[in-house]
């Protein structure tokens, strides 16, 4: 099952995806890169830009969790902005760099 | 990932392991024709079910149990045995007063999450002193059937794939050391220390 | 406190050899996270934002000085080096490893402890006040019975798979300090007419998205027919509780769709028939044995007043403010409850680092028999330290940010770990409690405005009691912004009551101005510094606090 998504997203469906995950073996968040491997770094995952590639993402992310590699995948809503690429949703842009209240946890999400 | 501890036989933690990891046994089980687990061994199921309108076979006849209700009198008259399958919404004390009459309850669940079997199985076995066979039927997965025995089932129909493989692998992943008396269980259970509610199986 | 047996010791490590099997199943592939999800939730295993979380069991909020060491160093070998106090009076840790979690657990059991039933639909954590056995005001120790609770409910087999989660609370004390009118069941310990011990029994309340506060179902319940009574309600909510929505399946819905009178009822005939069989009938000496455990420590006799104590109350306002505040009194004259507050100013609520929980547990060895409580307000408690030696645990405390005097004040703020964490929440929640902490900070403000339970959830789950919060923050997601309503008037003690909501949400950018301006506002309704925030908003209902936030409609 996937985490929920809420209200916020579907309304600005955005045309940049990525799809996230969660580690089976630790529960890191990760991300689908261009390999279909699964990079920490928000910043090296493949982009997703049309309904063919965000196919393909999703079955990718399907396999990973059927393989054991990951729990939980599914596509998240990005923009490209001068730092980089960044969730809409807070709840991802929690995930991607660590609770907002510890900025000693906080980890890179560039490139 | 092999980051099991050796257990000793006698550890308490061996009971739960049980036999692991026999494969050879786990072919005999794949036979369809032996859906029920019932005395430590898969066994075909002798019961025919007549559902509402249809026709009451020969031999065995499993009946719901609203019908068996509207129709006991006429069934008392047959020369065969009678079972009743109760869904989790129908009320078992409506069955009580006629278990005399009866050889096996089937008692479902529609989702194993569903927890209402549990106790009318232990009303039957505890309030109602009932001692024909006891079967659970639906979503019986692995993990809930030592549950289920406390609780007074002694019959499980199982169609869950890995649940049969694990079974034929021996595998009966009970914790035994029971802080309940269930009044119920189809084991054996002996008090085990001062405190009156904790036991282990005998 | 309880100690295993030999008993006690084979079910846990038997439990976590089964649980250790399932973690290799899955690892494996046998189990897919469909089929293993129900299982890992079964050991307080849940798939968070950032990570895999663990909840620990804290029996009763019951912790030795060795079990508190042990977390420590599960936090710092294990995880990031913190865990969480949650208000169900567990330890939360953040990021353990699925592959590490069966090691965890043998950690656990070496101390005694485990994660059973800290999630899932069955009897959950059995909850109690968390000055038992040491406070003055008390009717007798709830622990005992917590224990002999916890022990039936331990993968009960007729009851791990109910509606919905269930929650148990008991108190000894008239005051409430366990919100026991907030739980599916609240049991209140009292003496009966014929001067034996039993208790109330109250059922159907909480919190969640349709707050609600318990009914009583019997005045007096004699202690040796606890279980055999709570098996009945049980048994009544197992077979009719509703299971076609999840958000109406607490049995606080079926007491409210049933009528209180009718379950009441019910649960009695039921009652009537599970007694028969005496199987569940609590023998005297089984109850003594097992409240010997609990026996209150034997304690030095101290005159009731301490020297040192009042002079380091004249030497330093902080002190002063923390003996006020922190150090409630205890039954043996001369001793005192310390608070070990989790709430240092602009802190993380409930937070505790590996190095503090060894220092609490160094202190406890140092000055309070070795044992610590978990409080459900996040916070930490030392039950028996002598008046003389407060200062010098102060002392230690405050070298480890731990001697905040603010306990039962405005900045003692409860906080789920909100959006920041926690997969379902809407909010976040940590950080409008750190805000509102720095603004309410200074000594003599905290001081002047007294006794106030802010209380924030990041969701309507009400994991962080805002319900019952004398102020309650709710975070809620308005189209992609994070809003917070404002509820007034909640209470979780013996005057429960659920807050009201005073009207629209505020944004995070204003809801710290928000609560200024409520408090503001009772700060110059109130009928002087003897009336509380509490009873303040009970005489003067909402409509000073609307205006004051609105303006006049």
């Amino acid at each position: 099952m996937s985490a929920p998504i809420q209200k916020s997203a579907a309304k600005t469906k955005a045309a940049t995806q990525v799809v996230t995950a969660n580690r089976l073996d630790d529960g890191v968040v990760v991300y689908l890169d261009a390999r279909d491997g699964w990079t920490e770094r928000l910043g090296e995952a493949a982009i997703i830009e049309t309904p063919e590639a965000l196919a393909a993402a999703v079955a990718a992310g399907k396999a990973a969790e059927a393989a054991r590699v990951v729990v939980e995948s599914y596509p998240i809503d990005v923009a490209r902005g001068p730092e980089g690429l960044a969730p809409l949703r807070l709840r991802e842009v929690i995930r991607a760099a660590g609770p907002t209240v510890r900025a000693d946890l906080l980890r890179p999400t560039g490139a | 990932m092999e980051t099991r501890a050796p257990y000793a036989h006698d550890h308490p933690a061996a009971a739960v392991r049980a036999v692991r990891d026999d494969e050879d046994s786990m072919t005999e089980t794949a036979d369809a024709n032996l859906p029920l687990w019932r005395n430590g061994r898969f066994e075909a199921d002798e019961w025919t079910r007549a559902g509402e309108g249809e026709a009451v076979s020969e031999g065995p006849a499993l009946l719901p149990l609203v019908r068996f209700l509207a129709e006991r009198d006429a069934l008392a008259a047959r020369n065969a045995p009678i079972g009743v399958v109760v869904e989790p919404g129908e009320a078992i004390e409506e069955l009580a007063p006629h278990l005399d009459r009866v050889s096996l309850v089937v008692l479902t669940f529609p989702k194993y999450a569903d927890g209402r079997s549990m106790s009318s199985a232990r009303l039957l076995r505890q309030r109602y002193g009932y001692k024909g066979e006891l079967r659970a039927a639906g979503d019986v997965l692995i993990d809930q059937m030592p549950l289920m025995r406390r609780c007074g089932f002694d019959s499980f129909e199982v169609v869950n794939g890995p649940t049969r493989a694990q079974l034929a692998a021996g595998k009966w992943p009970d914790v035994p050391f029971y802080y309940q008396p269930t009044g119920a269980s189809q084991q054996v259970e002996i008090p085990a220390g001062t405190r009156p509610w904790a036991r282990r199986p005998g | 406190m309880y100690r295993y047996d030999e008993f006690d010791h084979g079910f846990v490590t038997s439990r976590v050899a089964q649980f250790r099997d399932q973690v290799e199943r899955r690892l494996s592939g046998e189990l897919t996270e469909d089929q293993f999800k129900p299982l890992r939730l079964m050991n307080g295993v849940y798939l968070q934002l950032h990570a895999y979380m663990l909840r620990i069991a804290v029996p009763y909020g019951t912790l030795s000085s060795r079990q508190l060491r042990m977390l420590g160093h599960i936090g710092r070998t294990y995880d990031r080096g913190y865990g969480h106090f949650t208000t169900r009076q567990n330890l939360q840790f953040n990021w353990p490893a699925l592959k590490d979690i069966p090691a965890i657990l043998d950690d656990l059991a070496s101390v005694e402890m485990h994660a059973l039933q800290t999630s899932g639909n069955c009897i959950r954590n059995v909850t109690t006040d968390h000055f038992a056995g040491a406070a003055a005001d008390e009717i007798a120790d709830p622990r005992p019975y917590a224990e002999i609770l916890r022990q039936w409910s331990s993968i009960h087999p007729e009851f791990s798979y109910l509606p919905r989660k269930f929650k148990i609370a008991v108190t000894g004390a008239p005051k409430d300090r366990a919100a026991i009118q907030v739980h599916d069941i609240g049991l209140e310990l009292k003496r009966g007419p014929d001067g034996g011990i039993g208790f109330a029994v109250y059922v159907g309340g909480g919190q969640g998205r349709t707050p609600m506060i318990a009914h009583k179902v019997r005045d007096y319940l004699p202690e040796e027919d606890l279980l055999a009574y709570v098996e009945a309600i049980m048994r009544v909510y197992n077979l009719h509780g509703r299971r076609d929505n999840k958000y109406k399946a607490r049995i606080k819905i079926l007491v409210h769709e049933t009528g209180a009178e009718e379950i009441t009822r019910q649960i009695e005939a039921e009652f009537v028939e599970v007694k028969k069989t005496e199987l569940l009938r609590l023998p005297d000496e089984e109850i003594q044995r097992i409240t010997a455990y609990f026996a209150a420590p034997d304690l030095a006799p101290k005159p009731a007043r301490s020297g040192a104590f009042e002079a380091a109350k004249a030497d330093s306002a902080a002190f002063a403010a923390f003996a006020e505040n922190n150090v409630t009194p205890h039954k043996a004259p001369g001793y005192g409850v310390v608070t070990v507050s989790l709430k240092p100013i602009g802190g993380i609520p409930g937070d505790a680092t590996d190095v503090q929980m060894e220092v609490v547990a160094d202190l406890a060895d140092a000055y309070s028999q070795s044992e610590i409580r978990v409080s459900h307000e996040q916070n930490l408690v030392l039950p028996h330290v002598a008046l003389d030696d407060v200062p010098a645990l102060y002392a230690k405390l405050a070298e480890h940010g731990l001697a905040t005097g603010n306990a039962g004040l405005v900045t003692d703020i409860i906080a789920c770990p909100g959006l920041d964490y926690c997969a379902l929440a809407n909010a976040r929640s940590i950080n409008i409690a750190q805000d509102l902490s720095n603004r309410f900070g200074a000594p003599e403000r905290q001081k002047d405005i007294g006794e106030l339970k802010i209380k924030i959830s990041g969701c309507i789950n009400a994991c962080g009691h805002h319900h019952v919060g004398h102020i309650g923050l709710l975070g809620v997601d308005r189209r992609g912004e994070e809003v917070y309503q404002i509820t007034l008037g909640g209470s979780g003690d013996e005057t429960a009551s659920v807050g009201a909501l005073v009207g629209p949400g505020f944004t995070g950018d204003q809801v710290v101005d928000a609560v200024e301006t409520v408090v503001d506002t009772y700060l110059k309704l109130r009928q002087g510094p003897d009336e509380t925030f509490l009873s303040a908003v009970r005489r003067l209902g909402q409509q000073p606090f609307k205006e004051a936030l609105y303006g006049a409609a």
